[in-house]
């Protein structure tokens, strides 16, 4: 198990070491210097602004400036946000945790709708069920997160009048009154990413699990007498739940882009929001670092579909 | 001899009586039983009808400011309704469709492009140039995309406007970001029927006559490997629909002054209580658009598959 875990760890730390190339590349290549500024203001003799850029490396070669850049992310040293005065850091710790559990609501949303729906559709193939189901997922892995959010808004803020449109990070009170309000904001950005992943894996459960109910084991345990529920939720859903943890894996860079377009509609104060308000900021670190950070989050996600695969599939597990 | 052997017994009685027919014919006929993806196929050339001519039939400009009738819903004078500055929804709807449509397929042409040629150069060679690649490949598809696409328009947008002017250069750089990070999916495509096609029999043939690995593979492997990089070309366009409409969404794409889908339903959220419409009609266009496009990929599937008999 552990080497197994090591080996998959092993092969995680050169994708963050080419993506962090890769930022870094970007960010070498865009045109524009931090002191831009400096240079348009005649107040500041051309030496002074050398000796800067001196003291701050910016005429070294770009291995050089991509080493200590690297280095002294290592090191937690993240930088300074141009707009809030606050550490990068500090910042992403503020906000990475109400992105998170969003996120992690949505998914088990997601799985709370597709693994019921996509293996009772898969078990009655073309039936009425299946077909209103297909159609569905069909159609909501068409409709883009930001137009279910505006449609939401508009039935359940607007319309309706039942839930809150701005999510507030504040709200004052405390005890059961306190705790429903936070569920109550909660709910549409939720609704809006878990549905739409529980479309797009509603049709790679149902696929995946009509792949597997064809195979003879499950004829096999079907004539030993075992009654249907434990043929289905034994045999067959663990078998076609291997794929589907790839699938989802694969998925995980749209999850992160849809919470971003999320919070921003919902104004839920997390990493999201952050990364566009910073960008509408001109705030550069704050941009790397949140871009930094989600690509790390995409790459510890692909980490636990691997451990998970291992868990699900003995058969290619801890070689 | 594996290879002699027909691959299924039905496919083998079935193939006389259509043997009058040409691929592209055969392909045709499946696609045509496929209903939803043919209602697809309408619905799309409608649309791409619509936004090529529609300007022409209905010439009110799509910036002519009028006070008087902004945030109206549908009437005679606005079959549409008005924004929040008077102007015609239709008009708008209408120049946007040719924006977000053109960033689809351009967008789909440079993702097919760039992936067609990775994959193929990993399919064809063996050894470190395909590992390196598929490695990139994998790379890539680990990225979170919306927010590196966020950075580099960021990054890059000032200076591409400075370049070629505020619309082509907005334009440019949305359609070359999009289609960088969706090569992907067609590159691990082509590798793989490069994987399987390069050790046929015919084309085995071919070397065996002396043709040099480009001519195997322009002339031989890739005509037989397109048919799922149709299918992805498909899937492509809309993926790259919603990423436009996403950048402009949150306000990283088009400027006010060119009113594609996502902008406009940017500028719609916050009138939504008042005028409801504005929202509706942009986001419902997008949705139909991607509905369309999605069914007619299932349809070309089941089309461009020759091992599945219908």
């Amino acid at each position: 198990m552990w080497r197994y875990f090591l080996r998959k760890l092993a092969i995680a730390v050169p994708s963050v070491i080419g993506i962090s190339i890769l930022l870094f590349t970007v960010l070498a290549l865009a045109p524009g210097d931090p002191f831009e500024e400096l240079a348009a203001n005649p107040n500041v003799p051309p030496e002074i602004r050398a000796n800067l850029r001196a003291q701050f490396g910016l005429d070294d070669p770009v291995v050089t400036r991509y080493l200590r850049w690297s280095g002294s992310m290592l090191r937690g040293d993240w930088g300074f946000s141009f707009s809030s005065r606050v550490d990068v850091d500090t910042l992403i710790l503020q906000r990475l945790p109400v992105t998170l559990v969003v996120i992690g609501a949505s998914q088990l949303l997601a799985l709370l709708v597709a693994l019921p729906v996509g293996v009772y559709a898969a078990t009655r193939p073309y039936s009425i069920f299946d077909q209103i189901a297909s159609t569905i997922a069909f159609a909501g892995y068409a409709l883009p997160t930001f137009f279910t959010g505006l449609l939401l808004i508009l039935l359940f803020s607007i319309k309706l009048d039942w839930l809150p449109f701005v999510y507030r990070a504040d709200i004052p009170g405390n005890g059961w009154p306190w705790i429903w309000a936070h569920i109550k904001q909660s709910i549409m950005p939720v609704l809006v990413l878990g549905l739409f992943q529980g479309a797009a894996w509603t049709r790679y459960v149902r696929s995946s699990v009509l792949d597997v109910i064809r195979l003879d084991y499950v004829t096999t345990a079907r004539s030993k007498g075992l009654a249907e529920r434990v043929v289905v939720v034994k045999h067959v859903v663990r078998n076609a739940l291997i794929p589907v943890v790839t699938l989802v894996a694969l998925q995980m860079p749209a999850v992160f882009g849809g919470a971003i377009v999320t919070e921003q509609i919902f104004r839920v104060p997390g990493i999201g929001s952050l990364l566009i308000g910073a960008i509408q900021a001109n705030d550069t670190p704050v941009i790397m670092a949140v871009t930094f950070v989600l690509s790390i989050l995409v790459i510890l996600c692909n980490l636990i579909a691997d451990i998970l695969y291992g868990w699900l599939d003995p058969r290619i597990a801890y070689r | 001899m594996a290879g002699s052997i027909p691959a299924s017994l039905t496919a083998e009685i079935a193939a006389p009586q259509r043997a009058g027919l040409s691929p592209w014919a055969e392909a045709w006929r499946r696609f045509k039983r496929h209903r939803l993806a043919l209602v697809g196929a309408a619905l799309l050339a409608f649309m791409a009808l619509a936004v090529l001519l529609g300007p022409w039939l209905w010439n009110v400009p799509i910036n002519a400011i009028d006070f008087g009738a902004k945030l109206k819903g549908p009437s005679l004078a606005h079959p549409l309704g008005t924004d929040d500055l008077g102007q015609d929804l239709l008009a708008r709807m209408l120049y946007g469709g040719r924006i977000s449509l053109a960033v689809g397929v351009a967008s789909m042409l440079i993702a097919i492009l760039v992936g067609v040629v990775i994959g193929a150069v990993a399919g064809i060679s063996r050894g470190w140039v395909d590992a390196a690649l598929m490695w990139v490949t994998d790379l890539f598809l680990s990225l979170p995309q919306l927010p590196l696409l966020l950075l580099i328009i960021y990054l890059f947008r000032d200076s591409m406007k400075k370049l070629v002017g505020p619309e082509l250069g907005i334009f440019l750089i949305i359609v070359a970001v999009i289609g960088a990070f969706r090569w992907m999916p067609a590159a691990r495509l082509v590798r793989a029927q490069f994987l399987s096609l390069r050790e046929k029999e015919f084309v085995e043939a071919a070397r065996a006559l002396g043709a040099s690995p480009t001519r195997q593979v322009v002339r031989h492997i890739l005509p037989n490997a397109l048919g799922p990089v149709i299918v992805a070309a498909t899937i492509d366009v809309a993926a790259a629909i919603i990423f436009e409409s996403t950048l402009s969404f949150l306000g990283m794409g088009f400027p006010p002054d060119i009113p594609s889908w996502g902008r406009q339903l940017y500028d719609a959220k916050d009138y939504l209580d008042v005028a409801p419409h504005w929202a509706l009609i942009p986001g419902g266009a997008i949705f139909l658009t991607v509905l369309s496009i999605s069914y007619m990929g299932d349809g070309l599937r089941d089309a461009l598959d020759p091992r599945r008999v219908i």
